[in-house]
């Protein structure tokens, strides 16, 4: 039954029906009508950041680390600008956000008005879609619609610009109950035809191999399920991308670790040596492809992806299947069930084995140290003292992002955020928030670095006015390290402003958000150190002094292949990649 | 029906398809497409637009682009992904379509050039639509070749100016888009 209600109190109703608890924003002059209407709310909780960037990062690890959609509410211009960065991380990451900014009247569209920006110009190559509404009678639609587009087929951010007059504006409001949408029309299931070779060829193959992304994780529970079912099945080894972590869980006997530029050695000897790759909700993108002409020179590929275009866009595969993870998977159970009974682990033996001789490279060792705090060993601490708990982990971006993904181990999906697709410096602390504000009594810790985590460091006064006992756990090298890490490979060591200058006190810092300090540069306090951080009940910043010039190994430098990877005891790096590989990223 | 993936890689050279586009026409919709090839790098050579279905409020764009096979494929793709595409079909891969093109060409001169100039408007049929003591406005419609050609050979005779249209296409036979 429609309703009479203004516009800025249709965009809360629909929040309303859409079944949104939480949204992340921050008020300015063109969005006070909903600023209004969320006052005089009781259902919709709002949390005030301190930047709007923040905004769309907690927006994501909410959404990330619950699978519903993040909500993000900015004012015009400079809300809109800020904003700008996080919906680019969402649709890279495909994170299912809607993204509602404030725009001038309508009559002052187009006069330079102040706090006017082109919002809808600006974000339409950086959202899933956008919308500008000119009219109070589309806004249900409208915002109806902006949830379906953010939430179904490949997820990802829309922006819904709604002018200051259409809000204040008196209009009638139904939900429609989108379903379904004209044109857009994702594709949800696999081609039977096509998942029944895929079988077949799964039963033939000699040397097979599943390659995992962030698909099965934003399809949901029953794709993590029917992959590890699959999995089971078969017998095959399973690696994953970064976005992809914990949908196989890493303590299982199949996984080989991650892939990639960082990956492990096995998992990269895997893909490159394979006669059947099965890359399921992962896009081949360069962090994984290496070189593209020497990518897995011998294996016909299988694609599952729900997102058409991210088919032959980077790699040519012999067997596209268009369709849902979880559908897609199901189905390939159901097969595969349907012919035998036993995995094939005994028909790929030699395959299992010559993976087993991989392992032995250990890919992923360091060399130890009673004295000075090592990287590695502070996230395997971090894991073993909290791995019974409910946690959940969040990353900036840089050297401690990668060795948070080599030495923490994931054994369920939703519980790893981290930007991937954009590489954002300043995700993790934000992205924590969110992640608490949805999970208020698991243990969130944003594994940092000192250069990443000043980028949105005002958030900590959000996780304080909320109390939101966050844990910001900083690897402090003192260096951009990943960046000083390049510089070594590529430019003779010439730390171009790669030193993390002038660090705040970090520990005096929490103190003056209201938030607790502690600071630890000794390999035997490690642990009481981070005991205390759990237990306390207030958010904290600690400050993990570590060996400022360790090199995040293994690696496959730029323009090198799967098999050609730096391996830990490599002493000089400076001398590895070639002219062609300089000017790549 | 399942189709495996057809062989991308049998050819680096660039090939010049026509590709016909039907969207929603609503604010933004032609930004949303160009923005697309600029972003992602893939070229267009010409490119038409209009409402064709008033009521339903659609229309159709028609891209002519240079890519190779691997690209056109992925062109295709990305247009299919915006959210206020219908349907994108490629008109030079599905076999032989029609296609034209309007340009209106000013052409100066006197004497025997103005005599030359009329005999080969009319060999090419194009129309006269403007004329002066000492110059000629010609309407020429037909394919992007035959425009191409009048135009060349109206070069010596005193052109002035020329503006064109871009190509427009569509299937032939029975079936609609
Ligand atoms: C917003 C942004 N700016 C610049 C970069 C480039 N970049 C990648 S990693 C990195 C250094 C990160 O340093 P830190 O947070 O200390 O992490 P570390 O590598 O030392 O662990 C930089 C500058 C980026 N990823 N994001
Ligand atoms: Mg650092």
């Amino acid at each position: 039954m429609a309703e009479q209600m203004t516009g800025a109190e249709m965009v809360i109703q629909a929040l309303v029906d859409q079944g949104v608890e939480h949204i992340f924003g921050y008020p300015g002059g063109a969005v006070l009508p909903i600023y209004d209407a969320i006052f005089q709310n009781d259902k919709v909780e709002h949390i005030l950041v301190r930047h709007e960037q923040g905004a769309t990062h907690a927006a994501e690890g909410y959404a990330r680390s619950t699978g519903k959609c993040g909500v993000v509410l900015v004012t015009s211009g400079p809300g809109a600008t800020n904003a700008v960065t996080g919906l680019t991380d969402a649709l890279l990451d495909s994170i299912p956000m809607v993204c509602i900014t404030g725009q001038v009247p309508t009559p002052l569209i187009g006069s330079d008005a102040f706090q006017e920006c082109d919002t809808v110009g600006i974000t339409r190559n950086c959202t899933k879609h956008n919308y500008l509404v000119k009219s109070v009678e589309d806004l249900p639609r409208i915002l109806h619609e902006a949830f379906y587009v953010a939430t179904s087929g490949r997820p990802g951010p829309v922006v819904i610009d709604i002018p200051k007059d259409v809000q204040f504006a008196l209009g009638s409001y139904a939900n429609p109950n989108i379903t379904s949408h004209p044109t857009y029309k994702p594709q949800m299931e696999g081609e039977l035809d096509a998942i029944k070779i895929a079988v077949d060829m799964m039963l033939k193959a000699e040397r097979p191999v599943f390659y995992t992304g962030g698909g099965v994780i934003n399809s949901g529970d029953e794709a993590t399920k029917s992959l590890r079912e699959i999995a089971e099945l078969t017998g095959f080894p399973v690696t994953s991308t970064l976005m992809g972590l914990g949908a196989y869980p890493a303590d299982g006997e199949q996984w080989l670790g991650m892939l990639g530029m960082h990956g492990t050695y096995e998992a990269n000897m895997a893909m490159h040596d394979c006669d059947l790759m099965i890359c399921v909700g992962a896009r081949f993108d360069d962090r994984i492809t290496g070189r593209i002409d020497a990518f897995s020179p011998n294996s016909r590929k299988i694609h599952i992806d729900i997102d058409p275009s991210s088919i032959n866009k980077n790699i040519v595969v012999d067997l596209p299947i268009v369709g849902d993870c979880s559908h897609v998977l199901e189905e390939m159970v159901r097969l595969w069930r349907s012919k035998t009974n036993a995995p094939r682990t005994d028909d790929i033996q030699p395959w299992l084995q010559q993976i087993d001789k991989w392992r032995e490279v250990k890919s992923l060792r360091y060399e130890k140290s009673d004295d000075v705090i090592k990287p590695q060993y502070a996230i395997e601490r971090l894991y073993e003292l909290t791995k019974e708990r409910d946690v959940y982990i969040t990353t900036e971006v840089g050297q401690h992002q990668m060795w948070a993904a080599q030495h923490f181990h994931f054994n369920q999906p939703n519980r790893w955020m981290t930007s991937g697709g954009l590489g954002t410096m300043g995700y993790g602390l934000p992205a924590a928030v969110g992640v608490q504000v949805a999970h208020r009594d698991a243990l969130v810790i944003d594994i940092a670095g000192e250069a990443s985590v000043q980028m949105t460091m005002q958030e900590m006064s959000t996780a304080v006015q909320y109390g939101l006992p966050i844990k910001i756990f900083i690897l402090n090298n003192e260096y951009m390290g990943m960046v000083r890490q390049w510089q070594e490979l590529l430019h003779g060591g010439r730390y171009s402003n790669s030193y993390s200058d002038s660090l705040p006190d970090f520990v005096k810092m929490a103190e003056a958000f209201g938030a607790y300090g502690i600071m630890c540069d000794d390999p035997k306090e490690l642990d009481d150190k981070i005991m205390e951080m759990i237990e306390i009940d207030k958010p904290v910043l600690f400050d993990c002094r570590v060996t400022k010039e360790e090199n995040c190994l293994p690696m496959i430098p730029s323009g090198k292949a799967h098999h050609e990877m730096i391996l830990p005891d490599t002493a000089d790096i400076g001398n590895i990649i070639d002219e062609k590989g300089k000017v790549l990223v | 029906m399942f189709k495996p993936s057809w062989d991308l890689e049998r050819s680096q050279s660039v090939e010049r398809h026509t590709l016909t586009v039907l969207v929603d026409n609503e604010p933004g919709v032609l930004a949303r497409v160009v923005g697309l090839f600029s972003a992602r790098g893939f070229n267009i050579d010409s490119l038409t637009v209009s409402e064709t279905e008033h009521d339903r409020h659609r229309s159709r764009i028609t891209i002519v682009t240079v890519a190779t096979p691997k690209v056109l494929a992925q062109i295709k793709l990305q247009l299919e992904r915006l959210v206020p595409v219908h349907r994108v079909h490629d008109l030079t891969a599905e076999g032989e379509s029609l296609e034209r093109e309007l340009a209106l060409i000013k052409v100066a001169g006197k004497g025997e050039n103005r005599v030359e100039t009329l005999r080969l408007a009319e060999a090419f049929r194009a129309n006269v639509v403007d004329a002066s003591i000492d110059s000629f406005v010609f309407e020429i419609t037909g394919r992007p070749s035959k425009v191409e050609q009048f135009i060349s050979l109206m070069q010596p005779l005193g052109l002035v100016e020329v503006v064109r249209t871009g190509l427009t296409a569509i299937s032939r036979g029975k079936e609609g888009m």
